[in-house]
């Protein structure tokens, strides 16, 4: 998420390549050294749904298909 | 023949001079100063609006159908607290089943569920501190979404982050009670519509009580 754009796709590739893999992880470090907050959504059969803070890369569930990382939260007036 | 475009070609430099005359200046103090053009960033009056869309299309593919169509036609989200003592240490809610209502860029309301007694405000900001320019507000749905998210998967640590104030900082009371009625009349118009269609209910973990 980026204000005044909305989303913007960051990486992508296939978790069972090494090559994308490696590039993952920079990138999901890269953007929480930046400062950002990173969370999965997840779903579950009954529908529910959910998300999970995830503080390093091991901590992406497996099947997770995506990270959103947003800006870290801050009190606000 | 050469006389007359000679001629010809005095006469229309004579009338473009006001025209040429400045930029040439212009350029030669450039040129003397050693400066370059700076860019300049024109105003786009559609980003912020297509910016929303995006927002309102990545927030659809997370939350559920009901989280959805509450955004969508009551302007807000309602988020189920899981704090086995509610969310502020001091009050405490006894266990009572709590809630939070989402407002784009509005503080987060903490509310009992059964009384609709107002809990507290929270007020958390999203800001990014790499912007090169322009506004530092996520869009509207991302920043919803934003709290969803953060509620949803580290509630204690939001509310740790976010500052506390007693219910009517900065939403007025009655219209926040007024957001609840509507949420039940929603879903009571939800649950019947659920019914007629022959579909089940969500499940339990979405629906501790009516709102």
């Amino acid at each position: 998420m980026k204000p005044g754009h909305g989303e913007v796709l960051i990486a992508e590739g296939d978790i069972e390549r090494a090559e994308d893999e490696q590039r993952l992880v920079e990138e999901f470090r890269r953007q929480l050294d930046a400062g950002l907050w990173a969370a999965v959504p997840l779903a579950d059969p009954e529908g529910r749904r959910e998300s999970i803070m995830v503080r390093s890369f091991d901590e992406i569930p497996w099947d997770a298909d995506r990270v959103i990382f947003f800006p870290r939260a801050a009190g606000g007036r | 023949m050469v006389l007359a475009l000679a001629a010809t070609a005095l006469v229309a430099l004579a009338l473009l001079s006001d025209l040429i005359i400045p930029r040439v200046e212009e350029l030669w103090s450039r040129f003397r100063a050693g400066r370059q053009r700076t860019p300049t960033w024109s105003y786009d009056p559609g980003r912020e609006r297509r910016a929303e869309q995006r927002a309102r299309t990545l927030l659809r593919s997370c939350v559920n159908d009901e989280e959805w169509g509450m955004y969508r036609d009551l302007g807000f989200l309602r988020v189920w607290g899981t704090l086995a003592d509610g969310p502020d240490d001091v009050g405490g809610t006894g266990g009572a089943p709590y809630a939070y209502l989402i407002y784009p860029h509005r503080p987060i309301v903490a509310y009992l569920a059964q009384t609709h007694r107002l809990l507290n405000e929270y007020c958390v900001t999203f800001p990014d501190e790499t912007r090169p320019y322009g506004s530092s507000r996520l869009p509207d749905s991302d920043d919803v979404l934003a709290k969803w998210m953060a509620l949803t998967g580290d509630e204690r640590r939001l509310i740790s982050t976010a500052n506390m104030h007693l219910p009517g900082r900065q939403l007025d009371p009655a219209q926040v009670r007024r957001d609840l009625w509507r949420l039940s009349q929603w879903e009571r118009a939800r649950m019947r519509q659920l019914a007629d269609n022959g579909q089940t209910p969500p499940p339990a973990g979405d629906r501790k009580s009516a709102a």
